[in-house]
């Protein structure tokens, strides 16, 4: 009664999640393309995208997909052999017990009619997938917390996964062992199968039981005699081998049992077997149910990414599929760290601490994003500068041991957030060059605003450049904002500059314009001279600073050797942090 | 065998193939080992307009990776170049910062002392093979191509820096370009920046910029601009494809990668070179080889007048 009604409502919760979770694919949008397409087409687009890819050729794509990304997990070899000897335990040890196990009433019966759980090989088997779980999980918690994979960051969701699956296997173990020294478990069996009655009969088997199976009995004690021990064997052979191999192939338990032998009397007036039996139950039952909304849930959505990554193409397969596949892969990641392991940029995370710069990190975020969730301007431009900062070289991509796409993910929710119309001011540097080849794929008509807002919202700090008629007072210079031109020695040289105006001759920038000053504020050497009077609002104002090619023609010809593009770079830097830090959070270092 | 750790960066693996096989093929011609480091990370370049010292971070983590193996640096991209040798010199100059960034880098166990060299693909051809042996390797030459070769602002300058070659009176590249036949044509455009760096920020200016100069090596007489660096052969690329066809006009002036160049004078097939992989065609370059040599001339005649042989034999 209690067994089959949590297991129904488990199984209900489990089934209303996957619906729940299934749902949101099609509901939430990422990515500007997404928004126009109703749940209802993103569905049967779905469905007619299934049906049309299984009934084709590519079935064998999927067919190699699934044996040798999904099943044999190439993807994670590839990467670290131990993890993937960690994750094939994990995961094929948990299949198979899952299989053979959980599931034997269905699957092993069936396929197997002489099936009892306590012979072999199902016992030795079961035990077998029990330790490869076990040692599985032990490499887990070592690489974690032991070996400290670089940016390898754990969370609630991995912890729990963790407790839960070491949860299972260990009260498992343990249920298999006390149920191996129980008395009472004994006697019940001898009760229901043995039919025996005489009390010298009953004396030998129990002897032969204590001195091989373990069984602690508060009645007998080893050493026995030769006699009744074989006496115990031939009434062993007749009522019991048929269902009991010998219980060290279930070495497990049989060493937990050993163990424990001691306290073995204890164990069983306790009825510790029944309370683990519960233990194990219910374990797997809150496994079952929550199973949609935890980590577990990729063991279905990682496999449901490799398959629709490796047939769908940007450009060929319908808008309406990618957006639905982009919200399904956000479910699919196993938050395993790969990606942040060997992502281009995330040493910047060293210096700049916004944990949206990791890319396993930042999926967390696109999350909560996607699903529409109330998240601060803060959070909101925390997540814009992570996408931003990033080089669109695709190694987060190509080394995903699901496959997801994550190059694409990036680039539509940056696209996304850029219209919410927070400046990003890492839009202002070369990370941009990748935009602008992807321009076509923008919002045409809104693909300069993000360029613009970031230079207004710099220019609306800089009082002086909107005051032209102000008369400058000379003194006092602002020494904080020219000893803040110190983090190279190469900066500091604005000081020597004479103003001969050679760097804004040869620049290029500069002569592209009829009129400069209208276009760029100040110039080159303009800018230098507003250094050295320590006027920040007018070197940083000025459209030249961002307009800068960095191509040191300024530097390489300056007769008074000002490192003129250094100067410039920095005080990019330091309006970028200055500005950053009055709209956003302070930039702390660490 | 020389040997160096090849540094890609970030755009070549996920923008230019063509730039990394043709390179690859290039190299291992001309007996040059490149060790892959998987660990490298961006060069930093992009990060420069946005916080020193993630810049200097992201960079020297990659000196301090490859010291570790005793390997010199050979950046493909001249601002990976620009920015490791930016890196390599303030490591080597500022004892302040050193200790700051290599107590970062001491946390994953690495540390830079500045015993590596940063070096680019051109000055390893120019200095360390050298235009003879290179020569010496040559299959087949070009005649009556003409070459607008660009040298990259990031690899010429800061001269004290980079130390590519006179940053006025460069020589180096020309020389690699005329070694496969061709000529490097004088344009008074030569020495300025391709435009890219302003590419996404400023995208009017960077096409006025990029224009400007490609216009200036067309006038000039050249047939393909010629580059060593993926910013500036996908702004010459890509890009110049885009600006044409905003601003509604034809003709363009095709880019070849250096190694493409390079690499069919050294007769490497065109597939590994990846000839078809550039937006704008450059496969009419094939047509300027100059004129098989005489005596693969005779063996065809020879091979035709045996045909007829047969055939007439056959007839008969």
């Amino acid at each position: 009664m209690f067994l089959s009604t949590s297991l129904y409502v488990a199984l209900s919760i489990f089934g209303l999640g996957l619906l729940y979770k299934i749902s949101t694919w099609f509901r939430y949008k990422i990515g500007i393309q997404s928004i126009e397409i109703p749940t209802s087409e993103r569905f049967f687009s779905a469905l007619k995208g299934i049906l049309l890819t299984v009934f084709s050729p590519k079935i064998l794509t999927l067919l190699k997909v699934f044996v040798l990304d999904a099943l044999l997990q190439l993807r994670i070899l590839k990467e670290d052999l131990l993890r993937w000897v960690m994750h094939i335990c994990i995961y094929g040890g948990f299949m198979l017990l899952l299989l053979m196990h959980a599931l034997d009433k269905y699957i092993t019966v069936a396929i197997w009619n002489n099936y009892y759980s306590t012979v072999n090989p199902f016992m030795f088997l079961r035990d077998l997938f029990g330790v490869f779980v076990i040692l599985g999980v032990a490499i887990a918690i070592y690489r974690r917390f032991i070996l400290k994979v670089p940016r390898l960051i754990t969370n609630a969701m991995d912890i729990y996964t963790i407790i839960i699956v070491a949860v299972i296997m260990f009260s498992g173990i343990f249920l298999e062992a006390t149920k191996m020294v129980a008395y009472s478990d004994y006697q019940r069996m001898v009760n229901e199968y043995s039919g025996l009655s005489d009390p010298q009969e009953l004396k030998a088997l129990e002897a032969y039981w204590v001195k091989e199976f373990g069984t602690v009995s508060p009645n007998l004690k080893e050493p026995f005699d030769e006699k009744i021990l074989a006496q115990g064997r031939d009434l062993h052979q007749s009522s019991c081998v048929e269902c009991h191999a010998k219980p060290q192939w279930a070495f497990a338990g049989y060493g937990t049992a050993r163990l424990i032998s001691p306290v073995g009397l204890g164990v069983d007036r306790a009825r510790l077997p029944s309370l683990l039996w519960y233990l194990h139950v219910l374990a797997c039952w809150v496994g079952l149910a929550y199973f949609p909304f935890s980590k577990m849930f990729h063991m279905f959505t990682s496999q449901l990414s490799l398959l629709a990554n490796s047939v769908m193409e940007k450009g060929k397969s319908s808008p309406a599929n990618i957006a639905t596949r982009q919200v399904m892969e956000l479910d699919a990641c196993t938050h395993c760290g790969t990606c942040s392991l060997r992502c281009s940029v995330a040493v910047a995370f060293d210096e700049i601490p916004n944990i949206n710069i990791l890319p396993s990190e930042k999926i967390a975020s696109i999350k909560a994003l996607a699903s529409g969730k109330k998240l601060s301007p803060q959070a909101l431009r925390n997540i814009q500068e992570g996408v931003y900062l990033c080089t669109n070289c695709y190694r987060c991509t190509l080394v995903c041991p699901v496959g997801i796409n994550l190059q694409d993910l990036w680039f539509n929710v940056r696209e996304t957030l850029l219209q919410k119309g927070y400046p990003e001011f890492f839009a202002l540097s070369p990370l941009s060059f990748y935009r602008g080849l992807m321009r076509e794929e923008t919002v045409r008509k809104d693909y300069e605003k993000p360029l613009i807002r970031a230079r207004e919202a710099i220019a609306a700090e800089c009082d002086l450049m909107r005051k032209k008629d102000k008369v400058l007072p000379l003194t006092p210079t602002d020494r904080k904002f020219q000893g803040g031109l110190n983090l190279s020695a190469q900066a500091k040289t604005f000081s020597v500059c004479f103003g001969c105006q050679t760097c804004t001759t040869v620049c290029p920038v500069v002569g592209n314009y009829e009129n400069p000053q209208e276009a760029l504020g100040l110039l080159p050497h303009q800018i230098m001279h507003a250094a050295g009077l320590g006027l920040r609002d007018l070197a940083f104002g000025s459209n030249m600073l961002w307009d800068c090619l960095t191509c040191y023609q300024c530097q390489e010809q300056c007769p008074q050797g000002v490192c003129v593009t250094d100067v410039l770079y920095e005080l990019k830097n330091l309006a970028i942090k200055q500005v950053r830090e009055k709209t956003l959070q302070p930039m702390e270092r660490k | 065998m020389m040997e160096f750790a090849l540094f890609l960066g970030c755009t070549i693996p996920a923008r230019l193939n063509q730039y990394e096989s043709s390179s690859r093929a290039v190299l291992e011609k001309l007996n040059v080992g490149l060790v892959d480091i998987r660990d490298f990370n961006c060069c930093g370049y992009p990060l420069r307009n946005i916080d020193f010292k993630v810049f200097l971070l992201s960079s020297a983590r990659n000196l301090a990776l490859a010291e570790k193996k005793n390997l010199d640096v050979m950046a493909l991209c001249k601002c990976c170049y620009g920015s490791l040798k930016k890196a390599d010199y303030l490591m080597k100059e500022n004892a302040s910062l050193k200790k700051e960034v290599n107590a970062t880098l001491e946390k994953e166990g690495l540390k830079y002392e500045g015993r590596i060299e940063v070096k680019h693909l051109l000055s390893v051809l120019h200095k360390e093979i050298g235009i003879e042996t290179i020569k010496g390797k040559m299959a087949t030459t070009f005649k009556g191509l003409k070459i607008a070769t660009h040298y990259g602002c990031h690899a010429l300058r800061p001269s004290q820096v980079v130390g590519f070659d006179n940053p006025v009176a460069p020589s180096l590249f020309d020389q690699l370009v005329e070694v496969t036949g061709a000529e490097s044509i004088d344009w008074p455009m030569k020495l300025e920046c391709c435009g890219a760096p302003l590419w996404g920020i400023n995208d009017r200016l960077s096409m006025d910029l990029t224009l400007k100069k490609l216009t200036d090596g067309k006038k000039s007489g050249a047939d393909y601009v010629c580059a060593a660096c993926p910013y500036c052969h996908i702004q010459f690329d890509k890009v110049q494809k885009m600006i044409l066809s905003q601003r509604n006009m034809n003709h363009p002036l095709p880019s070849v990668l250096y190694t493409q160049l390079l690499g069919l004078s050294l007769g490497i097939d065109k597939k590994i070179l990846g000839l078809e992989m550039n937006e704008i065609p450059i496969s009419g370059i094939e047509e300027l080889f100059a004129k098989e040599p005489e005596l693969t001339e005779q063996k065809e005649l020879a091979e035709k007048k045996e045909l007829k042989k047969e055939t007439e034999l056959t007839k008969q």
